[in-house]
């Protein structure tokens, strides 16, 4: 299925991207995760990170449908 | 008017602290966080925001929401700047108005404690030695009930 991810902070300087379409056999987050961690070299754990699909958290276990736009959220730093 | 605002611009303060006025509020409590020239011994030049921008709007309207359920405040309001910043520029503001002082300055404590909690925005640090770094300051496992 076609998903499309979007990366911020430290995970957007090390996949040299600010979003890309994926073409992923994935059907969860947790899948779509350790493929684009093997692809990109990503240092953070899963555990490290929260998941937001389509514009809301999600848990790492949601199904993902086509289209969906995954991020991958590394702690925060705001304020 | 949004009760959270991510801002490409200058905060205005004292336009903001103006909003929170009520006739039943008989306090206010305001926030600033500002850009310091330091941070974990290193001396630091400026620092650049980047957001989730839909998310962090959702998420900071939800922590204002928690607020005024929490605590009995009259007004709420936060907004939190996004691209590149100087030593000294506002980062952040919070105002909160309320009927007495006690509610007020805990509901303001609540929302920029969770904000930097919460809030899918990163902060880069530019240093004086050339380097730079996104901060990912939690070194522990987000609440597993989260995941």
């Amino acid at each position: 299925m076609n998903y499309r991810v979007l990366y911020f902070a430290s995970l957007r300087d090390r996949a040299g991207m600010d979003a890309e379409q994926i073409n992923s056999l994935a059907t969860d987050a947790r899948g779509l995760y350790h493929e684009l961690r093997a692809r990109h070299g990503f240092t953070l754990g899963e555990e490290r990170l929260r998941v937001a699909i389509n514009g809301a958290f999600a848990p790492w276990g949601q199904t993902l449908h086509e289209g969906d736009e995954v991020v991958f959220i590394p702690p925060v730093s705001g304020g | 008017m949004p009760k959270f605002e991510l801002s490409e611009r200058e905060i205005d303060a004292q336009a903001l602290a103006r909003g929170l006025a009520h006739a039943r509020a008989g306090a206010c409590a305001t926030f600033e966080g500002w850009v310091r020239d330091h941070n974990e011994g290193r001396a630091v030049l400026r620092l650049d925001y980047q957001a989730y921008a839909p998310l962090a709007q959702s998420e900071g309207e939800r922590i204002v929401e928690e607020a005024r359920e929490k605590f009995a405040i009259v007004e709420a309001r936060c907004v939190h700047r996004a691209g590149t910043l100087a030593i000294g520029d506002l980062a952040v503001w919070v105002g909160v108005s309320a009927a007495h002082r006690g509610a007020a300055f805990e509901a303001c404590r609540y929302i920029i404690d969770e904000v930097k909690k919460r809030v899918p925005i990163w902060k880069n640090e530019h240093y004086a030695d050339g380097e730079s770094g996104w901060l990912h300051p939690d070194n522990t496992p987000v609440e597993p009930g989260q995941r």
